[in-house]
């Protein structure tokens, strides 16, 4: 039996089973809630090292060589992206425990979180552009609903303004795919991609190319998409912040930019030109205006703009190790900015505060999270031996490698501010002298802290990824299946 | 709430039956005739909100109605899920395990029927629950 499809049915079921018998205990939607996150992490790492999969809902097999059902299709990328989804979300679901106690309703919390995992799960594993949609709408509607989660004045303004610029993200996304679809006569992306190889890439490719371009890019808040993320990200109860910026972003954005543009339109150069510079852009636009912040969440949500053009200027230039670098970075970026947005949480939870310069000294008061912490920021800052370090230097090196030397230098230029940046949050927030008014803060609760350590030790570790026999089972296959480009549909569709 | 004048309400009384009753013949031809349970269950709530919008009470939107519905929503999604899963168990998720039968007959078309069915009490019970949180809030802002 094949359990592709419970990456969606499980934290289905469990979302609508949560508002029937959340009620019944008070201990309940946490069980229920963690138990699916778990099942579901536990599902991604059975996922390693298998073969390409491509599963067909409803057993309906293609008619002529011609796919007629929806199809699933598990390849390098989605392993990759399976993991990064389920793993942060179980971490956040064990923190939502404790975190979630101050608002009222967990057993809708847990639906809605539940949701935004289904969504993006299923954005992942679908192999057909109108489902990608449907899962990617499902994503995005349960996190306008989490973003205003608290009710305050200030989270319904910035869940209002995400979802105005997430609808009309949604809305360049559909029109591309009818674009494609009045092109191509077929949803299915590996058949798409088979028919734009044979008709050579025409006008219309190009147009919905641009539509995916703006609709991807505006929820991967690329640089002159970027608006939202600064308001929506900081507003959300911190667990939603470490999904959505640690998660979100990648999987319906950057993932669905590059299955589109390398598996099933196919890059040229124009496309690669266009990706470098708003990623070049992002990358030091992002750290120019993170650096001035005061608010501790909203300076990590310039940070994930910032990274997030490391990624999509990687994925730019294309060679191999540059997308492999892409990549890693990619997951690197989904452990330790969920890690931040957790200690955050966490310092919001003991101390109420978020603001730099109210802080001061919380090392003493708070030793886990203040580790925690310090391990993320210097990961985010690129400090060997810790996992940012480890991508930052494949992404500069790829960069000199297909002699952009600009790129690359940009690059590091990004890389100190980043650092500047977080020195900044470590001495302002968790070193210095303890403000007498925090003397008695106490540190966050037991499932917190365990979440917090449980990222910090992926922050350390991660770089063993790229030792020889890790890598290929993991990060080359991914690397592959972006690269391989257009084979994609050979692959699928079995030729 | 008020209510409406008495011809209002008195239309309502004769036509809230037959629209409940229509969005009970489409969701059930689904797999027959245009429309299916997302329409159907859409007519369904509209009767609902018919009823309610001409006769208007204040005991008519309470919370309790608003939870009711939610659930009779959830289960439509969870009936739609366990559908799928005994495909599942049988070998793929959503295959179609009931016997095809004739075409054009009411009982035909596998478990297509059934998932209308699920998909219907969903629908209405999921947008009779908006309506009802839509009242609530704004009764509770008059205050």
């Amino acid at each position: 039996m094949n359990l592709i499809p419970l990456f969606v049915a499980i934290p289905l079921a469990m979302a609508f089973v949560m508002p029937l018998f959340g009620r019944l205990s008070r201990l309940l939607p946490d069980l229920l809630g963690n138990a699916a996150t778990l099942a579901l992490a536990a599902l991604s790492c059975a996922m390693i090292n298998l073969p390409m999969m491509v599963y067909k809902v409803g057993g309906w097999e293609p008619v002529n060589g011609v796919p007629i059902g929806i199809y699933l299709v598990v390849d390098g990328l989605a392993v990759l992206m399976l993991l990064i989804i389920n793993v942060i979300g179980f971490a956040v679901s064990v923190y939502s425990i404790e975190y979630m106690r101050k608002y009222t309703d967990k057993a809708r919390f847990y639906t809605l979180f539940l949701l935004m995992m289904a969504g993006m799960n299923g954005v992942v594993i679908s192999g057909d552009m109108f489902n990608l949609y449907v899962f990617l709408e499902v994503a995005a509607i349960a996190s306008y609903a989490l973003v205003a989660f608290g009710t305050e004045a200030e989270e319904l303004e910035a869940a209002f303004k995400y979802q105005v610029m997430g609808t009309a993200a949604s809305g360049f996304i559909l029109v591309g795919i009818a674009v494609l679809y009045s092109l191509t006569g077929t949803l299915n992306m590996a058949d798409a991609g088979k028919v734009i190889l044979e008709q050579g890439r025409s006008q219309g490719a190009l147009f919905a190319g641009a539509l995916f371009l703006m609709g991807f890019g505006l929820k991967a808040a690329i640089m002159p998409f970027h608006a939202w993320l600064p308001d929506a990200h900081p507003s959300a109860p911190a667990p939603i912040s470490a999904m959505l910026s640690g998660v979100l972003i990648k999987a319906i954005g950057i993932y669905a930019l590059c299955r589109i543009f390398f598996n099933v339109i196919g890059l040229n150069l124009t496309t690669s030109y266009i990706l470098m510079a708003m990623g070049a852009l992002s990358m030091i636009a992002g750290v120019f205006l993170a650096i001035g912040q005061w608010d501790m969440k909203r300076l990590f949500a310039y940070h994930s703009i910032s990274q997030m053009g490391y990624v999509v200027m990687a994925i730019g230039i294309g060679t191999p190790l540059a997308v492999l670098g892409g990549l890693f970075h990619l997951v690197n970026h989904a452990t330790f900015k969920s890690l931040l947005f957790l200690n955050s949480g966490a310092v919001v939870y003991s101390t109420g505060n978020r603001d730099l310069q109210k802080m001061g000294g919380l090392n003493q008061r708070m030793p886990v999270t203040g580790a925690t912490s310090l391990i993320a920021s210097m990961s985010i800052a690129g400090i060997p031996p810790f996992n940012g370090f480890w991508s930052k230097l494949i992404i500069i090196l790829a960069a000199v490698q297909a002699g952009y030397y600009g790129l690359a230098a940009l690059a590091v230029v990004g890389s100190i501010m980043t650092l500047a940046s977080f020195l900044k949050v470590q001495r302002y927030g968790f070193f210095g002298k303890l403000r007498p008014v925090w003397k008695k803060v106490r540190e966050a609760p037991v499932f917190m802290c365990v979440s917090m350590v449980l990222l910090a030790l992926l922050c350390v570790g991660m770089g063993l990824l790229l030792l020889p026999g890790v890598k290929d089972g993991l990060l080359d296959r991914a690397a592959d299946a972006v690269t391989g480009g257009t084979d994609y549909s050979g692959l699928v569709l079995g030729k | 709430m008020r209510g409406m004048t008495p011809i209002v309400k008195t239309v309502t009384r004769g036509m809230a039956g037959m629209i409940f009753l229509y969005g009970i013949y489409i969701v059930l031809h689904g797999h027959l005739t245009p429309g299916g349970g997302f329409a159907g269950g859409v007519m369904v709530a509209a009767a609902f909100v018919l009823v309610f919008l001409a006769k208007g009470s204040p005991e008519a939107v309470s919370e309790a109605k608003k939870e009711r519905s939610s659930m009779a929503e959830s289960l439509g999604i969870l009936t739609f899920w366990v559908l799928a899963m005994i495909g599942l168990i049988g070998g793929t998720f959503f295959y179609n395990f009931l016997t095809k039968g004739k075409p054009f007959r009411l009982l035909s078309a596998g478990f297509i029927p059934l998932n209308n069915i699920a998909i219907g009490i969903e629908v209405a019970g999921a947008l009779f629950a908006i309506f009802i949180t839509l009242a609530v809030l704004k009764a509770g802002g008059k205050k």
